[in-house]
């Protein structure tokens, strides 16, 4: 450019714009600064090439080295089935039972199960499986569906009145709200309940013959419980749905409240299954 | 040397040279937006929410759940470990606007549908700690109340409809029934289930007498991430 005005005190160029006797410098852009400009430029080039960028109609330009995270994921998930596969191939292919026998399947079994328990079985289980109120307890030897290896599996294949066929399904009749016994008929068998769970269940009173006609057929003589038929023992102190007070037995006899638990064999693995089974057999009260 | 006093000596030509930057910014920008739809994988089972989920799913956006919890499962081993198969953009295809988040206070809830019973959600919503006890969650114990605008469900799907999601014309005709059928269970809950495959259906939070939020809710949450079948994708279909 011609005439180019020079800054006497910067020595810097100036524009050639004037307001009040202001004089606007023309100074260039840092070198570092307009080397990293165009290195970025040349940059972003490179990565249009090897990684998928363009967006077309019907797809993409997929880049020099077909990049996907879908298909990274893949290659992990397959690496990691390499890398497990000595392990969950006896998983596979034993019973949950003989693989509990084998000392160092049953450490893999019981660290995996760990895992899969706090995720999955936790929230409503309680870490440790000490269960709450409508959720039961895992660490005692009371179970309602049956405590031996290949039964608390088929509880977590199939889950409780899930949404599977083959879950366990049996619910308690509403003796209450269908009319089975009468108010005061439920408040009697209550008051006997309550004693045969404290240990002192009174044979004379009237409750114990309307406990025999109606509820022994699910809950046993002497109200033992019937695991093929998920109905608790009441002739201990452990209730699950409800408290042992006496207003609530007369509640839940009148409108039973039903645990529900998912059904676990289309979301967990196999080999999940198993672990799991034999960790929460493992908690205090599996039977053999 | 190319000069800026053309541009600084000349309105129109100013005026021209913005239009000509910012419409190059925003063709780029644009353009791709009308090829969107190659980008939903083909993958069969996702439907619109049915008017139950759709309230259930309107109280989720109201409490700000996407806050804390997301509804995407990216394609991490980790994430796939713990969550499931990662999520497809065919399956947040209805979703105005998608729930898919950017933070985790909480876990990730794009495949929790199944995952916990009914009563479970019931007690963790009214007190979370009273079934997992280091949560910090707060409490929704006031989604007990009355589920509101029941009638305006019709209103919402049509809307819905002109942003483009398919819901038929029988579908809004029987907004207000589906609705009621699906939180109360019975015979009228058949069709919900002939017209939102794999809905689930009952009282959700163990009171029959109300239909309240927690109902639509929870119905909204069991059925989140659960309508396709990963057993009938085939891999090549959603690799990209």
């Amino acid at each position: 450019m011609a005439n180019v005005e020079k800054d006497l005190i910067s020595g810097q160029n100036t524009t050639g714009h004037e307001w009040d006797g202001i004089k606007e410098l023309d100074t260039p852009l840092p070198k570092w600064w307009v080397y990293i400009f165009w290195a970025c430029i040349v940059w972003s080039i490179g990565y249009y090439v090897v990684y998928p960028s363009i967006p077309f109609l019907g797809s993409y330009t997929k880049g020099m080295f077909q990049y996907s995270s879908r298909n990274e994921l893949t290659k992990d998930l397959a690496a990691q089935a390499a890398q497990r596969g000595a392990w969950l191939k006896d998983f596979q292919g034993k019973e949950a039972a003989d693989i509990a026998k084998d000392e160092k399947l049953l450490r893999y079994a019981m660290a995996g199960g760990k895992a899969a328990f706090n995720e999955n079985c936790a929230p409503c289980h309680g870490v440790g499986g000490a269960g709450s109120l409508g959720f039961a307890n895992l660490t005692d030897d009371e179970w309602i569906w049956g405590g031996k290896l290949e039964q608390i599996q088929q509880t977590i294949t199939h889950g409780i009145r899930s949404d599977d066929a083959d879950g366990r399904m049996q619910e308690m009749t509403k003796f209450g709200v269908d009319g089975v016994l009468k108010a005061a008929e439920i408040d009697q068998v209550a008051d006997f309940i309550v004693g045969l769970s404290t240990g002192k269940a009174d044979a004379a009173a009237p409750g114990a013959q309307l406990f025999a006609d109606n509820c022994v057929a699910c809950h046993g003589e002497g109200g033992v419980g019937n695991q093929d038929m998920g109905a608790p023992a009441l002739n201990n102190a452990i209730f699950t749905q409800v408290k042992g007070d006496k207003a609530s037995i007369v509640a839940q006899v009148t409108n039973p409240k039903h645990g529900v638990m998912p059904a676990w064999g289309a979301r967990l693995p196999a080999e999940t299954i198993k672990m799991l089974a034999i960790y929460v057999h493992s908690l205090g009260g599996g039977q053999k | 040397m190319f000069s800026h006093k053309i541009f600084e000596t000349n309105a129109l030509v100013l005026i021209v040279g913005i239009v000509v930057s910012v419409a190059i910014g925003g063709l780029v920008e644009i353009i791709p937006l009308f090829t969107i739809e190659n980008t939903i994988e083909k993958v069969e089972g996702v439907r619109p929410y049915s008017p139950l989920e759709l309230a259930g799913r309107s109280i989720y956006v109201r409490e700000g759940c996407y806050n804390c919890h997301s509804q995407m499962i990216r394609p991490f081993r980790d994430e796939v470990e713990r969550y499931g198969h990662y999520s497809l953009a065919a399956e947040s295809q209805y979703d105005h606007p998608f729930q898919w988040a950017s933070k985790r206070t909480g876990p990730d809830l794009a495949r929790v549908g199944g995952k916990y019973s009914n009563d479970w959600h019931v007690k963790h919503m009214v007190n979370p700690r009273s079934v997992v006890s280091q949560s910090i969650m707060p409490t929704y114990a006031h989604m007990q109340r009355p589920l509101a605008g029941i009638n305006y469900i019709a209103g919402e799907m049509k809307t819905l409809r002109l942003v483009g999601t398919p819901y038929t014309d029988e579908q809004i005709a029987n907004a207000v029934a589906d609705l009621e059928a699906q939180a109360k269970g019975g015979d009228a809950a058949k069709a919900v289930e002939a017209r939102y495959p794999k809905a689930k259906i009952g009282d959700f939070d163990g009171k029959p007498e109300v239909i309240s939020e927690m109902d639509a809710l929870i119905a909204y949450l069991q059925m989140l991430g659960t309508l396709v079948d990963f057993k009938s994708v085939k891999p090549e279909l959603v690799n990209r």
